[in-house]
């Protein structure tokens, strides 16, 4: 037998006798059409066999160098502390929190990620998390439609990343494009059926965008307004629930989470509280217990899936609780001091690489657009820069395919790096 | 908790201005004014109200929030149609490797061929399984796995010109999400009631298929942890009139090496990898619900799928793709560890199964008298029991809070009064599930009074959960 199931042959045969069966054939004698054949599947491996292919297969990715990518998913530093906490066994092995008696460390961590989203945002009040940034996205196009009782149909800005767009339209949401000038949206030409307008800041191409336009725009037409927000840039930004969004959602992963290749990641959304109906996920709340004593619960449950069923306001079952748990630790270690310097290092070490490119002959693509950490910068043939950073050991930016290349500079990033990237870029030609 | 005032004491309370819970490398660049690069309304004018904690203080807060926490490791967690069993901790091992912990999702294919690699072979591996012979990683948890294959099935009829297609049948045992998936992808949802098994009742079924079907969302075992014997028969009512059935992998555990969801002709199917592959459930999430198809469906899988070619492995966009449904490769990292899980356990995933049916099975007997059984034939990998006459399942899953186990999955199915729905999973060793079945006897003869007044060995005691919806606090 296996390592992870206990039983012996004597146990097997006690408990067949049980139940009343001779073998274990017997316990599927049900079962039709039955596989008799093998499963055609690599042989078995020890635990030390397999961990020594994952690093193998981990040996042919590029790793352990300079990113300057980014494009909704950004390296930053992560705290060892974090690991520690969410690699807890009482964390990690437990499941939805149905009985609260049991399960107040997920339920009141739940309730501090809410409020620190809460606080980042200026709204009132947040879910539990969806899956990542293009779910939140989607899950509040649909939320808008079910809001203004229009049919599901959002303007978006140029500037929203187009994979969130993409989502949003495999979840049957019809999508229509602002114009966009010069990096920053003209949200001055709402259609008036649309249900939402959506608007990203930083957008797409790392521009600040004017998401009180964007607001009243929807407000006009008797739309709703939903920011996409990056969760560090809420540090020195100011928080879409004061400038009129309705709903405020978006990618956590730079709040403590790894890389891994696009996930798990966790998206937040949050909301105004007479919204609140209409919001989709899990909600932790507070409340007391027959004693008295204060404890959290997941509460507003019947708008979801497992009471309401084909009624519900989503299908959606999951929380990230673990990546969730994360940000929350990521949030409480930063505090908000931290995470503004965690923007501030960011964004003065992409101004110096922008302006040390700009030096060296190189267009930003808006030169005029107001920008954090992330900018396009136009290149003579991007590809061949890229290849020339990866063979000096540097993990180039976004080829967009158009003579652009979107660089992301983060607080890890060191001026040697940025010097030896503009450098390479500039004897790349 | 012994050292706080209250048991809610919150992160937020526990710090004070100017304290910090982590050093940044130093500047060493000019640091930007903001006020120059931008727009004065842009700028955020009131901090937002963060915890203020040493590194110490936050370590401890959560390690404590930790204890208050059950898990697998901690108590017997026979949550039923959830799985959960023992999660290998050389999941965690690989996930944690920075080859791939570090690995940005859009570096270029040529720089990510190791991760490629494991998501080629673990479509190779689920394709092997379901005997269905395509796949897709991308759906990041089961109920989107459920919404890619019904919006799959939708797109198909679409393309086939076919206008008609409005329904989604469901049986009377789904899990919610079957109707609810079937909603938001535009369906309406129809249900088929059972027959003295447990089983979709196919009578039922022949006279609620037509031309406007599209699917049928049935779940194998079902909820009941009964095994729908009639799969094959119920597929061909199904195709008769054109229409896909659809199984829902939740119960997977039970199927492993014993069942091909492709030999009873099933069309497409979704997994949850973070069950059946023990990846692990993390309080809720994340999870992975890879699906499984046929060749008719396989040209609408979501964007992208991994293909191997001469010069190595690439992303591809199948020919009449859905979309995307996440914003990169889904949860990659839960898909590592599943393809490590399975790599862990090769042909021998059949034991799996035969450990967690026989477990099932032992509770079932030992239970049997005590307990009413309305379904008691064999079951697979979970049992669905009720209390005996005047006490209530809510009162014995408290009650076996203060004996140390975890409550099974309490009234679901929906079709079960007061059900207690048992899966006991692979993992558990036979004292393990003697003890429990020891409690569960124990809790049957209890009186009613002790019973309403458990737990009070748990942190809290049951809740007041009207008062949670009805004074919304929801935050800070």
């Amino acid at each position: 037998m296996a390592r992870f199931t206990p039983h012996t042959e004597a146990d097997i045969q006690e408990m067949l006798e049980a139940i009343g069966v001779e073998t274990l054939d017997d316990l599927f004698a049900d079962v039709s059409p039955k596989l008799e054949d093998p499963l055609d599947l690599p042989p078995v491996l020890s635990e030390y066999e397999a961990l020594k292919d994952v690093e193998a297969r981990a040996g042919e990715n590029v790793s352990g160098l300079p990113i300057f990518l980014g494009a909704g998913a950004y390296d930053r530093i992560t705290p060892s502390a974090i690991g520690a906490i969410t690699g807890r066994g009482e964390f990690l092995t437990s499941y939805t929190p149905y009985q609260p008696e049991v399960s107040q460390g997920h339920l009141q961590a739940v309730f501090e990620f809410q409020s620190v989203i809460s606080e980042l945002t200026s709204l009132d009040v947040s879910n539990a998390s969806v899956y990542e940034g293009a779910n939140a996205v989607a899950e509040a196009a649909l939320m808008t439609a079910r809001l203004t009782k229009r049919d599901p149909k959002v303007a978006v800005s140029a500037g929203l990343n187009p994979r969130y767009r993409e989502v949003v339209e495999t979840y049957g949401v019809e999508v229509v494009e602002l114009a966009f000038d010069g990096g920053i949206t003209d949200s001055s030409a709402v259609p008036d059926d649309v249900s939402g307008v959506f608007v990203q800041s930083p957008n797409f191409f790392g521009v600040v965008e004017d998401i009180e336009a964007a607001s009243d725009a929807a407000h006009g037409v008797g739309a709703l307004c939903v920011a996409v927000c990056d969760p560090i840039s809420l540090s020195v930004l100011e928080a879409p629930g004061n400038l009129g969004a309705d709903v405020a959602v978006g990618e956590a992963q730079p709040l403590g989470m790894p890389l891994i290749f696009g996930g798990p990641y966790a998206g937040y959304m949050a909301t105004h509280e007479k919204f609140v109906r209409q919001l989709p996920g899990r909600i932790a709340g507070e409340t007391v217990d027959k004693d008295g004593k204060l404890a959290y619960v997941l509460t507003l449950r019947g708008r979801e899936q497992d009471i309401r069923r084909a009624r519900a306001n989503s299908n959606i079952c999951t929380n990230q609780a673990v990546t969730a748990l994360a940000a929350t630790v990521y949030a409480a270690l930063m505090g908000p001091e931290g995470l503004r310097e965690v923007a501030d290092l960011s964004i003065s070490k992409a101004h110096y690489l922008a302006d040390r490119l700009q030096v060296s002959g190189f267009k930003l693509r808006y030169p005029d657009a107001p920008f954090l950490w992330e900018f396009a910068v136009e290149l003579p043939d991007v590809e061949r820069a890229n290849d020339a950073l990866l063979d000096n050991g540097i993990v180039g930016g976004l080829d967009l395919g158009d003579g652009a290349m979107l660089v992301a500079v983060t607080e890890k990033r060191t001026k040697e790096e940025l010097d030896a990237f503009v450098e390479v870029v500039a004897n790349a030609g | 908790m012994l050292g706080e005032r209250s048991l809610g004491s919150l992160i937020r309370n526990k710090g004070r201005e100017g304290r910090r819970g982590y050093t940044l490398p130093k500047p060493d660049v000019e640091k930007t004014d903001l006020k120059k690069v931008l727009p004065k309304k842009s700028l955020r004018k009131e901090q937002p109200g963060l915890p203020e904690v040493d590194e110490p203080t936050a370590i401890r807060h959560y390690t404590n929030l930790s204890r208050k926490n059950w898990g697998i490791d901690t108590n017997f967690y026979p949550l039923g149609s959830c799985t959960m069993k023992h999660n290998p901790r050389a999941n965690e091992a690989a996930a944690a490797v920075p080859g791939f912990a570090g690995l940005h999702p859009l570096q270029p294919e040529k720089g990510a061929q190791g991760a490629l690699r494991v998501m080629h072979e673990l479509q190779g591996f689920l394709s092997e399984i379901s005997g269905l012979s395509a796949v897709s990683l991308q759906p990041m948890a089961g109920a989107q796995g459920e919404l890619t294959s019904i919006l799959m099935v939708r797109r198909y009829f679409e393309d086939a010109g076919d206008e008609g297609r409005t329904t989604v049948l469901v049986p009377s045992t789904a899990h919610g999400t079957n109707p609810a998936t079937a909603s938001m992808a535009g369906f309406k949802s129809l249900e088929v009631g059972l027959d003295e098994h447990g089983c979709v009742d196919v009578d039922e079924l022949r006279g609620k298929v037509d031309a406007s079907t599209a699917a049928l969302m049935i779940t194998n075992p079902n909820t009941c942890g009964v095994y729908e014997r009639n799969i094959a028969e119920i597929a061909g009512v199904l195709h008769e009139k054109g229409a896909f059935l659809y199984m829902d992998g939740a119960n997977m555990n039970a199927n492993l090496g014993r069942m091909r969801p492709a030999d009873a002709t099933v069309d497409i199917m979704h997994f949850n990898l973070h069950k059946t592959f023990s990846t692990p459930h993390g309080g809720g999430g994340p999870g992975s619900g890879a699906i499984a198809c046929s060749e008719a469906l396989a040209p609408f899988r979501p964007d992208p799928v991994v293909e191997k070619t001469d010069e190595g492995y690439r992303f591809a966009r199948p020919e009449k793709s859905i979309g995307r449904v996440s914003t990169f490769h889904g949860n990659f990292g839960v898909l590592l560890k599943a393809w490590n899980y399975i790599r862990m356990h090769g042909p021998e995933l059949r034991d799996v199964t035969d450990m967690a049916v026989l477990n099932a099975n032992y509770v079932r007997a030992r239970l049997r008298g005590a307990y009413r059984i309305p379904y008691d034939e064999l079951c697979k990998h979970e049992v669905v029991v009720q209390p005996p006459k005047g006490k209530k399942a809510l009162d014995v899953a408290k009650g076996l809070i203060d004996h140390g186990y975890h409550p099974p999955t309490i009234y679901f199915p929906l079709v079960v009064k007061e059900a207690m729905l048992i899966e006991p999973t692979e993992t558990e060793s036979k004292e393990t599930l003697d003890d429990f079945v020891g409690a569960m006897l124990e809790l049957a003869e209890s009186e009613q009074e002790d019973l309403e007044k458990a737990p009070t060995q748990a942190p809290t005691r049951r809740l007041d959960e009207t008062r949670a919806a009805r004074q919304l606090k929801a935050r800070w």
